[in-house]
């Protein structure tokens, strides 16, 4: 390392000021230092620590009494955490395919040299800006079953419209879809319209010229071309689906009883407010697992991409 | 192609734009009804939600529920409104930004411009920072903060922000220092200008556009967030979010549905603003880190 340092250094300070020289070569290091240390304390180290927890017994302060696999085996008998994976399961794959079809769809619309693009851009984005928490807060009113969409078809002829899904624990859970998808499909327009105006036109002119109807070029030449960023969306969705927490504690808190909880929820209630705190961390380590299977071979071909360029 | 065959196509045509048309405007419809009935039910009485619907108009403008909501509904156990946490969030969110967004500035000048050995692998590294959920370093962070007599302070609350933004705000400063020579540095270097030096005279000059996109950002993720306000948060150092569910689920007699959108409103309006004002840099945020990988 010193012997690359120096070699750098003497390739960009004029010889003859040797102690600014080596001043220059060690600041970016300085600088970065902080950085360095907090990610190896708090990113690696604190998930270290995390997996420990979940092997010990610890219950409202960690106890580092080590019950090798008994949190696991608690956690996968435990019929609240089973509740909360399929639950993560039926919103997770909902919700990533509800927003993918949504975004395709609205940015090749919006693809078509479309007036007021920008204001109807902007309206379809904006949930994204605001929180999930807020999001939750207004859609626990709009489908409170007696006062709110219900109502409002009785009102316009509809006499026998119900619409309780927020109250009964079978359907709860597509609540979080409906709110989540608001929230987040916008966003993968944004994502898809900026891939399609980056499309090569000189292909689409081809493709015009050889007679190609619309929606053929699209099929064949425009969607495949935005592989990666569906890829990218993919990715990014699914990774809000295994983080959802804020959505579920102001939409429903988890209710009925605890149908509607996710894990994020699971984790936090056992880690934080039920004294489980090897439960908490054993289901932390679940979710972490999650995010890395899906992380791993999308890093993986990132890379590998970048090589062949 | 004859007369005839062009004019069918034609009006084929118009129908499709005339539906492409409805759809969009129809799909903005439903993207902007919840944002519109949030409005109207603020200016309702708590008679009137009663009686109403859901998009019927208020009777008159009544601007109670957001008097109520700012400065005395309830949330949890106080009957302050969401003023005081409405400030704790600036509070928060302010010195967190600025300085998650000069590290990941240092930073990505480094990564781009000063390699060293190693810095490639750390950034890599780092870039998982971003992706892991953060309930795999809750229980540790909360541990830390007892340790160092910050728990339940804004400060504490900083610091967590700043830790596990700085991934982000590196590979956004990272992905655009990219683009500047690697000769401009060099150049500098040979003329012996020092590392500050160069980042100051040459680097930040051209750094407009990538810090306000930084700062939008990062002013989104931490006013919104509610995992960490939640986790590590006092009574009277809570942001809005975490006030906003707790005034939502407290309820003591019936429900004042008006006073709950007001104050949701009011927790949504600084990120809102910024949106509508910034919204080009909003988006460019929003698919910088996720388009180039």
């Amino acid at each position: 390392m010193n012997k690359n340092a120096a070699n750098a250094g003497s390739g960009a300070t004029p010889a003859g000021r040797p102690a600014r020289l080596s001043l220059a070569d060690w600041m970016p290091k300085i600088v970065m230092a902080p950085t360095v240390i907090a990610a190896i304390v708090c990113i690696y180290g604190y998930m270290i620590w995390t997996a420990v927890l979940s092997f010990t017994n610890s219950r409202m302060l960690p106890t580092y009494k080590f019950v090798g696999f008994d949190q696991y085996e608690r956690l996968f008998m435990n019929d609240r955490w089973m509740v909360a994976l399929s639950n993560l399961g039926i919103f997770g794959g909902l919700f990533i395919l509800i927003c993918l079809f949504l975004g395709v769809m609205l940015a090749i619309f919006l693809d078509q040299k479309i007036r007021a693009e920008g204001a109807i851009r902007t309206i379809y984005l904006y949930p994204m800006a605001i929180s999930f928490i807020v999001t939750g807060t207004a859609w626990k009113w709009l489908l409170n079953p007696t006062n709110g969409i219900e109502k409002m078809m009785i009102e316009l002829g509809f006499e026998d419209f119900r619409f309780n899904w927020l109250s009964d624990p079978d359907m709860v859970v597509y609540c979080l879809v409906i709110a989540a998808v608001w929230q987040a499909s916008g966003f993968v327009m944004a994502l898809f319209l900026a891939g399609l105006r980056g499309v090569d036109s000189e292909m689409i002119k081809a493709a015009q010229l050889d007679g190609a109807s619309t929606i053929t070029t699209y099929r064949r030449i425009i969607l495949p071309s935005l592989k990666p960023v569906f890829f990218s969306a993919l990715v990014i969705l699914s990774h809000i689906a295994i983080k959802s927490f804020d959505l579920v504690a102001a939409l429903t808190n988890g209710g009925p009883g605890y149908s509607s909880d996710l894990p994020a929820n699971f984790m936090y209630a056992h880690a934080f407010t039920r004294s489980q705190i090897g439960l908490g961390a054993a289901s932390a380590m679940v979710m972490l697992g999650c995010v890395l299977a899906i992380l791993i071979p999308y890093l993986y071909s990132e890379l590998r991409g970048e090589r062949h360029e | 192609m004859s007369n005839v065959a062009k004019r069918q196509t034609s009006t084929l045509d118009k129908v499709l734009r005339i539906a492409l048309y409805v759809c969009l405007f129809g799909m903005a419809a439903v993207y902007l009804a919840p944002f519109l009935v949030m409005l109207l039910t603020s200016l309702k009485d708590v008679e009137e939600i009663r009686s109403g619907t859901l998009l019927s108009l208020p009777s008159s403008l009544n601007f109670d529920a957001w008097s109520k909501a700012w400065s005395g509904a309830c949330t949890g156990s106080q009957c302050e409104g969401m003023a005081p946490y409405f400030f704790n969030s600036f509070q928060i969110v302010i010195p967190a930004v600025a300085i998650s967004t000069l590290l990941g500035a240092l930073n990505g000048y480094v990564i781009s411009h000063w390699k060293f050995k190693g810095s490639d692998v750390f950034f890599a590294a780092l870039l998982v920072g971003c992706f892991i959920p953060f309930q795999v370093i809750l229980l540790p962070m909360a541990r830390t903060l007892g340790w160092l007599g910050i728990a339940n302070t804004t400060t504490g609350l900083v610091m967590v922000h700043v830790v596990y933004g700085v991934a982000f705000t590196t590979l956004f400063f990272r992905n655009f220092y990219q683009s500047i020579p690697v000769e401009l540095v060099k150049a500098a270097r040979l003329d012996g200008a020092g590392f500050f030096t160069i980042f100051y005279r040459i680097i930040l000059p051209v750094s407009t556009p990538i810090i306000v996109v930084t700062v939008i950002w990062q002013f989104t993720q931490i006013w919104n967030d509610f995992l960490f306000g939640v986790a590590f948060s006092g009574f009277d150092t809570q942001p809005v979010t975490v006030a906003l569910n707790n005034l939502v689920n407290t309820s003591f007699g019936g429900k004042e549905y008006n006073v709950d959108m007001a104050a949701a409103i009011i927790a949504a309006l600084p990120t809102l603003v910024v949106y509508i004002l910034a919204g080009k840099y909003f988006v460019r945020g929003l698919t910088a880190g996720a388009v180039k990988g």
